[in-house]
């Protein structure tokens, strides 16, 4: 339709990274507004852009989505991302279920204090060993296959990577114990649409600072006082 | 296929509760498996029944499924309940994630410490009033049809319904500025399927209470 998707969001990962790798796998072209302060907020809350006054935002083909899942999802199935029959849908649905949980662990932790931040980087790797990344592995030993689910590229494929990376900046070596996802990992980051978003200059954004936390807080006006889970 | 959806949880709404209410809206009869003790549970992780350690699990056409989004999305897809294209699926995966993000509050509810309740209550109140009954009032105003996506009944309608009755037995008096609202609460309270779930001796679960916050402290307990 009329031109790139547009997000809508902060200068910064949180909840929209997943869109920008899914899109960036996809091979779709996308184009980015930061929000930096709350007045750029708050003309988005009163001009009714925002379905329940948050971001992420999206705008593409007419509509301006909002929740991350309900983008992810579109963005799948428009991109053929998403299996090719419900029951692939349906295991694509649980492994990306499993990698949110995983990934949501992560997304606080630049809003927690010194302390909690070293408790939350172990229980990260704790529950990313023993309960997450033994699921993948397992799933690619047992078929043998390129991919998690049906042979072909998902979304599945493009999130597991995503949350390989990030659990990786938490503790470089979590991946000894999971030879499967080594291969994966190397595999995957081959695909030259993610090649190219792991090189520098992409829309890929780096570790969340300090600055990213002041931002998000000053704009929405949350997350002070957050704790490890 | 072979046999009906076997659903393990505790028994009481939870994360199953939006699985029950979409089953029984889509005229599905389901079995239903109680946990009551650790034993149980751990039994289940044992034999391999719960791909990340976690129920829900939803035994369905000879899958395991996991994790309450995946579950749902597979049932409203295979009961026509999906909307007609990928716009529609779009617009009720917006709806029922802002819906999931207020039942969020009220499923984490019980759980929190008594000083916390009352400040709790209020954010619900204030959430349901302020950010997400809104919408829904406008949507229904704006196209003024009988369902919230297309004209036709949807996943969203169930999650909706489940939402208002949920949100009224904490704040009885919620949909009082809301009269799109209260006319789809009615029409969806006399739907066939949906009638015969709020009727008594249903799969329906009653509102949890200390009972159930200790068998979930006591089942889940590291």
């Amino acid at each position: 339709m009329s031109g790139k998707p547009k997000l809508y969001y902060f200068d910064g990962r949180g909840k929209m990274e997943s869109v920008r790798w899914l899109l960036a796998a996809a091979g779709v072209e996308f184009e980015e507004e930061f929000l930096e302060t709350r007045e750029q907020y708050e003309k988005l809350l009163q001009g009714g852009s925002l379905l329940f006054q948050q971001v992420p935002m999206v705008e593409m083909d007419g509509m301006r989505m909002v929740q991350t899942r309900a983008i992810l999802s579109y963005i799948a199935a428009k991109y053929n991302l998403y299996g090719k029959d419900l029951k692939e849908r349906a295991l694509i649905d649980m492994y990306v279920g499993g990698t949110e949980d995983l990934m949501g662990f992560i997304l606080m932790f630049p809003f927690l204090s010194a302390e909690d931040k070293e408790k939350q980087r172990a229980f990260i790797v704790q529950k990313a060993t023993s309960r997450y990344f033994p699921v993948y592995e397992k799933v690619l030993k047992d078929h043998g296959q390129d991919f998690l689910v049906g042979n072909n590229f998902s979304w599945a494929d493009v999130h597991l990577l995503e949350a390989i990376l990030m659990v990786e900046e938490k503790k470089s070596d979590v991946l000894s114990g999971f030879p499967q996802l080594q291969a994966f990992k190397a595999r995957i980051s081959s695909i030259p649409t993610i090649k190219k978003f792991l090189e520098p200059g992409s829309q890929r954004k780096p570790v969340p600072d300090d600055k990213y936390v002041e931002t998000v807080r000053r704009v929405l006006r949350m997350y002070y006082d957050l704790k490890a889970n | 296929m072979a046999g009906k959806p076997r659903l393990t949880y505790l028994n009481g709404r939870g994360r199953m509760e939006p699985i029950r209410w979409l089953l029984a809206a889509a005229g599905v009869e389901f079995e239903e498996v109680y946990l009551e003790t650790k034993e149980q549970y751990d039994k289940l992780i044992k034999d391999g029944f719960l791909l990340f350690q976690q129920v829900p699990l939803v035994e369905i056409d000879g899958m395991k499924m996991v994790q309450t989004r995946a579950i749902l999305s597979y049932i409203a897809g295979k009961y026509n309940l999906y909307g007609k294209d990928l716009k529609e699926r779009a617009l009720i995966d917006m709806y029922v994630e802002g819906i999931a993000d207020l039942m969020q509050m009220i499923l984490m509810f019980p759980f929190s410490p008594p000083d916390a309740k009352e400040k709790n209550l209020e954010s619900i109140k204030e959430r349901a009033t302020n950010r997400y009954f809104p919408v829904f009032e406008r949507v229904l105003k704006q196209h003024g049809q009988d369902f919230l996506v297309g004209n036709k009944f949807s996943w969203a309608d169930v999650q909706l319904m489940e939402a208002i009755l949920a949100v009224e037995e904490k704040v009885p008096a919620v949909l009082s500025g809301f009269p799109q609202l209260q006319v789809f609460k009615t029409k969806m309270s006399n739907m066939p399927t949906i009638k015969k779930f709020l009727q008594p001796g249903s799969p329906r679960k009653p509102p949890p209470d200390a009972h159930y916050v200790d068998t979930v402290l006591k089942v889940f307990k590291k």
